[in-house]
């Protein structure tokens, strides 16, 4: 892999606060159903989120959040509009750069099966540092399982660990290569209440120390109300109540 | 994590189908290398046993083949013999004695049955088989000659002596000092004559020298069958002494057959190393005789007419059995993997997420083929070489064939990097699979 440094480099901004890490305009994203009609997803003329801010993203189902997300960390192409994280657009980016900034820059964690089931605990977080141009730093990762209280589960495999020990770990996968953002799907859509506090505990001290920008999707009120800013996305959505 | 590791992973992860798989892998390799191993002991053992002497000289009827498999490997009947006084022509003052170095006769027709219905050939011979003729070079090209292991060479004298060969000794069980009773005709048959007495045994030499059982040709002679009637007029008072001898046996030994009645199957030539066109010289003139009593052949030429012909065309079918059965494994691995893409494809949809390129997703299903590939072939490898070390100290016995199971030939080289092209190809079609994994979708599932 040719090493791709004018990614991250001089021309690229430092981090700042106040700076708006994440700043969508005019993203536009629909799907061809297969008799040949587009189906319009996502619409959305504005949407931004500063360095370290914590957003919650609320929506009925199937109004396109997960798509959003995607759209975001570059995992689903846009149709049109611009998406900026740290001042850069990653819809002009070609594919391969698109997946080493998605590497280096952006943490992810989904609702459910964030885990390799091959792999240790220690492996899946190892397994995130991979695919940057740093080399993967066993002691960072250790020390972030450490953080999310793991320190005792390193060598365990996905299936020796419950499903909130399970999320903490994709928690602290999200965070190895130091992110500035961390799109989080439902992260504890699938955890009993008395562990979902936990992990969203985790993901907000973790966030605020390493000063990351947040994007949370949630359906829980009680998870959502902990944050200061909710963007409903039936509104930031022109598109939203076409499908 | 290097790719190595994470493509290990996947495959510990399905241990079952991995190590199936790779069994495949490692009997499809283990076969190629016995193939390879015994061709190349085959073909050693071809060129081992006509060293030391030049040229062969049979009986004018058979065929150059016919020559060679007789009196070197001891294969199939005695040829058509021809009088003695033909081999007279080498030794003394002979036409050819200055051409020639030493010149052995040989006579077939006689074998010894063991007691488990194993046959081995019975030589009549001349000392000079184990003194002037050596069995063999070294690795360095110094010429080997024949030790004994027991007991000592036979004396032309002593028309019933004889040296066995060490497989022949092992197998027969004959030792120093007992005496044995040939059989006349290479099959059993009812006419035995007088015991030989067995005064040596040779030290192995990895030749067919090994497997025979040689004798004083003198007493060989005296054996039933062996005179050609007695030709009118012939001067028949008594043979001449055996040439090169002083005189035979005084007082009450046997006295030998008179020479017009003798007849030789061959005769091993070492040619006179000062002359060095003395081997053609003889081919050409024993060649040319008009009644062609005999006929004088470069057992080289004739081994090397056998690899050519039959030994390296069997070994060509043998390998491309051997490389479909690799390709069948291969197909194997490709459909494990294959079939596990499926499974797989929510794994390679988080590694998309957590940044890992196409390529790099396309890369990891690669080295796993090749890793699986590798390491099934590594492992055939050692079960060949296992199965032909369980298998060397048997055949050394049975058949005084060294094979030595640790030797690697040159062609195993060539598998390690045939095997990671075939497995690249191989993991090509999962590999594109990957590739295309739509992430989105992929991890969509829960919508
Ligand atoms: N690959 C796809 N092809 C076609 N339609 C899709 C695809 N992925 C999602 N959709 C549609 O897009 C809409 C938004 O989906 P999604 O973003 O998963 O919603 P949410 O996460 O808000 O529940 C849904 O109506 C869904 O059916
Ligand atoms: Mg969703």
């Amino acid at each position: 892999m040719q090493p791709l440094t004018w990614v991250y480099d001089a021309s690229f901004p430092p981090v700042t606060h106040a700076f708006r890490m994440l700043a969508l305009s005019e993203v536009r994203k629909s799907y061809v159903e297969p008799d040949g009609t587009q189906l319009p997803i996502l619409d959305v003329p504005q949407l931004s989120v500063a360095a370290g801010e914590q957003v919650v993203l609320r929506g009925r189902s199937g109004c396109g959040k997960t798509t959003l997300l995607n759209c975001i960390a570059g995992l689903t192409t846009v149709d049109a509009g611009k998406i900026e994280i740290n001042g850069r657009d990653v819809v002009k980016l070609p594919e391969a750069v698109r997946d080493r900034f998605r590497a280096r820059y952006i943490g992810f964690v989904f609702q459910t099966f964030n885990l390799l089931p091959a792999f240790s605990a220690l492996e899946n977080v190892l397994l995130g540092m991979t695919f940057t141009d740093q080399r993967a730093d066993p002691q960072r990762a250790a020390e972030l399982l450490k953080t999310v209280g793991l320190g005792h589960r390193l060598t365990h495999k996905p299936r020796a660990l419950s499903v909130g020990e399970q999320q903490r770990v994709a928690v602290a996968r999200a965070l190895a290569n130091k992110p500035v953002l961390l799109l989080a799907d439902e992260p504890t859509a699938n955890i009993d209440p008395a562990h979902q506090q936990q992990v969203i505990d985790l993901l907000r001290d973790a966030c605020r120390q390493e000063n990351v920008a947040m994007l949370l999707v949630t359906h829980a009120d009680e998870v959502a109300n902990q944050f200061d800013r909710i963007e409903y996305l039936e509104q930031v959505n022109r598109a939203a109540g076409v499908a | 994590m290097s790719f190595w590791k994470i493509a290990w992973r996947s495959i510990e992860q399905r241990a079952l189908a991995s190590s199936l798989t790779g069994l495949s892998m490692a009997l499809g390799v283990a076969l190629i290398i016995l193939v390879l191993v015994i061709h190349n002991v085959f073909v050693a053992q071809l060129s081992n046993d006509a060293q030391g002497y030049e040229l062969i000289v049979g009986g004018g009827q058979g065929s150059r083949f016919e020559v060679v498999l007789t009196s070197v490997f001891h294969i199939g009947k005695p040829l058509y013999p021809f009088p003695y006084s033909f081999y007279k022509k080498f030794v003394g003052d002979g036409e050819f004695a200055p051409y020639v170095e030493a010149a052995v006769p040989i006579c077939l027709g006689d074998s010894y049955q063991t007691d488990d219905n194993h046959s081995f050939r019975v030589i009549g011979t001349r000392p000079e088989m184990f003194t002037a003729i050596p069995y063999g070079l070294d690795d360095d090209g110094h010429e080997l000659n024949y030790q004994f292991s027991a007991g000592r060479n036979f004396k032309v004298e002593n028309f019933y002596e004889a040296v066995l060969g060490s497989v022949a000794a092992n197998r027969t069980g004959l030792k120093v000092g007992e005496h044995f009773q040939p059989t006349h005709g290479i099959s059993a048959g009812d006419t035995k004559h007088d015991g030989f007495e067995v005064v040596g045994i040779l030290a192995p030499t990895g030749t067919s020298t090994d497997r025979g059982i040689f004798v004083n040709m003198e007493g060989f002679y005296l054996g039933e069958g062996h005179a050609m009637p007695a030709k009118e007029g012939a001067d028949d008072a008594a043979a001449s002494p055996p040439p090169g001898e002083p005189s035979e046996s005084e007082g009450n030994g046997p006295r030998p057959l008179p020479e017009s009645q003798r007849e030789v199957t061959s005769i091993l030539v070492r040619c006179n190393p000062d002359l060095p066109t003395a081997a053609m010289f003889i081919e050409g003139r024993v060649n040319k005789g008009e009644d062609r009593v005999a006929q004088a052949v470069a057992p080289r030429n004739v081994v090397r007419q056998i690899q050519d012909s039959f030994l390296d065309p069997v070994r060509v079918v043998l390998l491309v059995l051997t490389v479909l059965i690799v390709v069948v494994a291969g197909i194997s691995v490709l459909v494990s993997i294959y079939n596990s893409m499926s499974e797989r494809s929510h794994d390679i949809a988080v590694m998309r997420a957590l940044g890992a390129s196409r390529a790099a997703v396309m890369g990891v299903i690669l080295v796993e083929s090749i890793l699986l590939s590798l390491l099934g072939a590594a492992a055939g490898m050692l079960l060949g070489h296992a199965v032909l070390a369980v298998a060397a100290p048997i055949v050394e016995n049975y058949t005084g064939i060294t094979v030595r199971p640790w030797d690697f030939t040159w062609q195993e080289l060539l598998l390690a990097p045939g095997l990671v092209a075939f497995a690249s190809l191989v993991g090509l079609l999962p590999a594109m699979t990957a590739y295309r994994t739509d992430v989105a979708k992929t991890l969509g599932g829960a919508r």
